[in-house]
């Protein structure tokens, strides 16, 4: 699965450069310290923490994806940076554990 | 954005006071006071300090010694993860010249193994004050990461970024009708310095006085 058919299921707040990049797993975490260091690299990374240092983080540690759940919104530093750094960054409504479960489902059938 | 400029910057927009709080750092304080001293500005030595909880709060204190030895408490409390420069940003340390000294080894936007319970009264030990910054904001601030102002907090000034937003966030939170509110431009580049549009009252022009009317004494 790639992060374009992703796009299928939720909203493209921040289109990134590479979307036929393979997604092979889902991390799930809102703390940032937490995340820079245990996300898995290539995960789609589902949080509602949608600032700048979000995508630091996810260049860091090279994830897939980020997924901003509960409504959550990259603010402009955090989309500017995305597009700097070529970070795709999805958006939905649902609440964490139903947009990871989306992933799962299209990862594991 | 280097101390001089910055202080140089507050002198031309008309500004009395400024305090420089790096996230988790003091290490440019010393050189940021000696620039004060050199426009003839009143600078605050003070650091941004990010909670164990990821709640950002901003902490200011009245001796420039004191700042710097909570400066090493915090920075031997953070996670010992090293920065990298190209996703992050230098680190850089200037000295008294508006020269680079130094660069800071551990990334300084990480989480501090300190909790925002007891933050005031750790920082009322180093003799400064403490306010959580951007409360209105969904990310890295007390409310957002904690969902609500813990009751038994001490803290007197509260930092709202958007003051429209102020009525809707004191309905929901009373604790916010005892605070002294205030809102600072948070500037991270030097053209987001605010002009002096905002104005605190204080018994007298020095960093006690600021730090006094801070503490709502």
């Amino acid at each position: 699965m790639t992060v374009e058919d992703l796009k299928g299921i939720f909203k493209v707040a921040v289109e990134g450069e590479d979307l036929t990049r393979e997604v092979t797993g889902i991390f799930c975490c809102d703390l940032l310290s937490v995340a820079m260091g245990k996300a898995p690299s290539d995960s789609a990374w589902v949080t509602v923490m949608g600032n700048v240092n979000t995508i630091a983080v996810a260049t860091l540690a090279d994830v897939a994806c980020v997924i901003l759940a509960e409504g959550a919104q990259p603010d402009d530093m955090c989309r500017s940076r995305a597009r700097q750094q070529g970070v795709t960054v999805l958006a939905t409504e649902e609440p964490i554990f139903e947009a990871a479960l989306k992933v799962h489902k299209l990862l594991h059938g | 954005m280097t101390p001089a400029n910055i202080t140089g910057m507050a002198v031309i927009k008309g500004l009395d006071v400024i305090a420089v709080t790096d996230h988790n750092s003091c290490k440019n304080c010393p050189a940021v006071l000696a620039a004060a001293r050199e426009y003839g500005i009143l600078a605050i030595p003070g650091m941004e300090i990010n909670t164990s909880e990821e709640v950002h709060a901003v902490c200011l204190f009245e001796e420039l010694e004191a700042a710097m030895e909570f400066d090493s408490y915090v920075y031997d409390r953070l996670i010992p993860f090293p920065n990298k420069e190209e996703i992050f940003g230098r680190q850089l340390i200037y000295n008294d010249q508006d020269q680079i000294c130094g660069t800071v080894p551990n990334l300084l936007i990480n989480a501090a193994d300190i909790s925002f319970e007891g933050l005031w009264e750790l920082v009322r030990s180093y003799g400064g004050v403490m306010f959580p910054a951007h409360v209105d904001k969904t990310a890295n601030s007390l409310i957002a990461n904690l969902g609500f102002i813990p009751p038994d907090s001490r803290f007197k000034t509260a930092e709202v970024k958007d003051l429209t937003k102020l009525h809707g966030l004191k309905k929901t939170d009373p604790y916010l009708e005892k605070c002294r509110i205030i809102s600072n431009s948070d500037a991270h580049y030097l053209e987001h310095i605010h002009e002096p549009k905002l104005t605190l009252e204080v018994k007298e022009k020095s960093i006690r006085g600021v730090l006094a009317a801070l503490a709502g004494e």
